[in-house]
């Protein structure tokens, strides 16, 4: 296990790749979709309100 | 106005692609980084280390090819008008700029230990840090310009003004020397990447192609409903 | 009307198209005429002969650490070496770390200036990686013959031991 950790003295280096490319990947798209919901929820809102005054 | 003007279509589309992304991504990025990390060969010259290139490699192809689509989305949206094309263009950016980003910090951490530094203003290198801030730029524009129509205009100019660094990325690497290596895949003689390692890599590539899909829906759902938005307050302003 | 929205799209198609062509053609074309060489990262050390480069200009040497010129003097932290392109080579000495993949055999990027003796004394020496990737044992010998760094992509070019792979 340590073994594997250690990446042939190379760990610290690939493993900063590996961790940053899967942080930015989730991140991106997570994001994007919580924000994607959460505009969409605006607009719902947004049209009820002028159905109720219209 | 236009067939594909109206985004229902898209949402559609959207709809019945969106199961098929997001399976094939978690199917071939799980068994990428499965031979990746676990049933590769170290390299003969570069040891472990040679695992960063599982990285590297897919998020520099990546950067090139949402770059294409950005480019895409920005003549079709110039030349036609098309309003769905210049969201697209605004969607795509971002996740470009990450895979762009994704590829100089990995080759960066790869190139400390083998090369002996992070950095080298050589042609490969000056070349891919140029694409990033054409990104950066296409983003600030969107930003900076009040009105999203002049906004997206000016926006995709640059992208296409852009595209000039194609190529340049590409054949750097044969027609200047660099401390880059040349293309090991994408070669008119065929590959010099072991199949054992080249499979890994290819998977890897392929998820990260499923994972652009995923995250350009979602980032052109996101920009659907910010126009929504913005075109119901207009109106609510102009209503009273 | 609608004849004339048409044209208008193909006369946007036209300026457009013709703009993006011409801007590539002229970039590429500046790339070429004017920049050529100095956009190369390091000099090989033909050109330095070519050149006359004299002494005490720093410059980037690149090129094949040429087999069997590796020595380390009795300091223990000072390298000799020699950079070769096939056609011509140069003598390197170097006090230093050098990186993990520094091989003899393979490329090198160092940089420093040429001293009185014509030995080119380094500052900082890089180690270039080919295109090969393969586990270790699985790439066929070199035959010990010198191969020109910016041209030997197409010497294990060939998808043939990628089979017995």
């Amino acid at each position: 296990m340590t073994e594997f950790l250690n990446m042939g003295g190379y760990g610290a280096f690939v493993w900063t790749a590996y961790g940053l490319s899967a942080i930015s990947l989730v991140t991106l798209v997570l994001r994007s979709r919580a924000r994607a919901n959460a505009v969409l929820l605006q607009v719902d809102a947004m049209r009820r309100r002028r159905k109720e005054e219209g | 106005m236009h067939r594909f003007a109206n985004p229902a279509q898209f949402n559609r589309l959207a709809d019945s692609v969106m199961p098929w992304a997001f399976s094939v991504m978690v199917l071939t990025l799980a068994s990428g980084l499965y031979f990746a990390l676990f049933d590769s060969p170290a390299d003969y010259q570069q040891g472990e280390s040679v695992r960063i290139m599982y990285m590297h490699v897919p998020a520099a192809w990546m950067g090139m090819f949402v770059y294409m689509v950005m480019a895409v989305a920005s003549f079709t949206a110039l030349v036609w008008r098309h309003p769905l094309a210049l969201i697209a263009g605004k969607a795509a950016a971002p996740i470009g700029a990450m895979f762009t980003a994704l590829a100089l910090i990995t080759g960066a951490l790869w190139g400390k230990p083998m090369w002996g530094t992070y950095w080298v203003w050589d042609g490969r290198l000056t070349s891919v840090l140029v694409q990033f801030f054409l990104y950066l730029g296409y983003m600030a524009l969107w930003q900076a310009v009040e009105d999203d129509e002049k906004a997206g205009r000016a926006a995709s100019i640059l992208a296409l003004v852009g595209v000039v660094n194609i190529p340049i990325i590409k054949f750097s690497v044969d027609w200047w020397n660099t401390l880059h290596q040349p293309a090991s895949v994408m070669r008119l003689d065929g590959p010099t990447i072991h199949s054992d390692m080249l499979w890994p890599l290819l998977l890897v590539a392929v998820g990260y192609q499923a994972y652009f899909v995923v995250a350009f829906i979602w980032r052109m759902r996101l920009e659907i409903n910010l126009r929504k938005l913005s075109v119901m307050r207009m109106n609510e302003v102009a209503g009273g | 009307m609608a004849a004339g929205l048409k044209t208008r799209k193909k006369q946007r198609l036209l300026v457009v198209s013709i703009g993006l062509t011409s801007l590539i053609g002229a970039t590429l074309l500046v790339l070429f005429a004017l920049g050529g060489d100095s956009l190369s990262l390091f000099l090989q050390p033909s050109e330095i002969k070519a050149r006359g480069i004299e002494q005490g200009k720093h410059f980037r040497l690149g090129g094949l650490v040429e087999s069997g010129s590796f020595f380390k003097e009795d300091d223990g932290l000072t390298y000799h070496f020699i950079v070769t392109d096939c056609a011509a080579s140069q003598d390197v000495q170097f006090k230093g770390l050098l990186p993990d993949l520094f091989r003899e055999g393979q490329g090198v990027v160092t940089e420093g200036a040429l001293n009185a003796n014509g030995v080119f004394v380094a500052s900082t020496v890089l180690a270039k990686h080919d295109e090969n990737y393969a586990p270790p044992g699985t790439l066929p010998k070199s035959e010990e013959q010198c191969v020109h760094p910016e041209a030997a992509a197409s010497t294990y070019g060939t998808a043939s031991y990628l089979v017995s792979g």
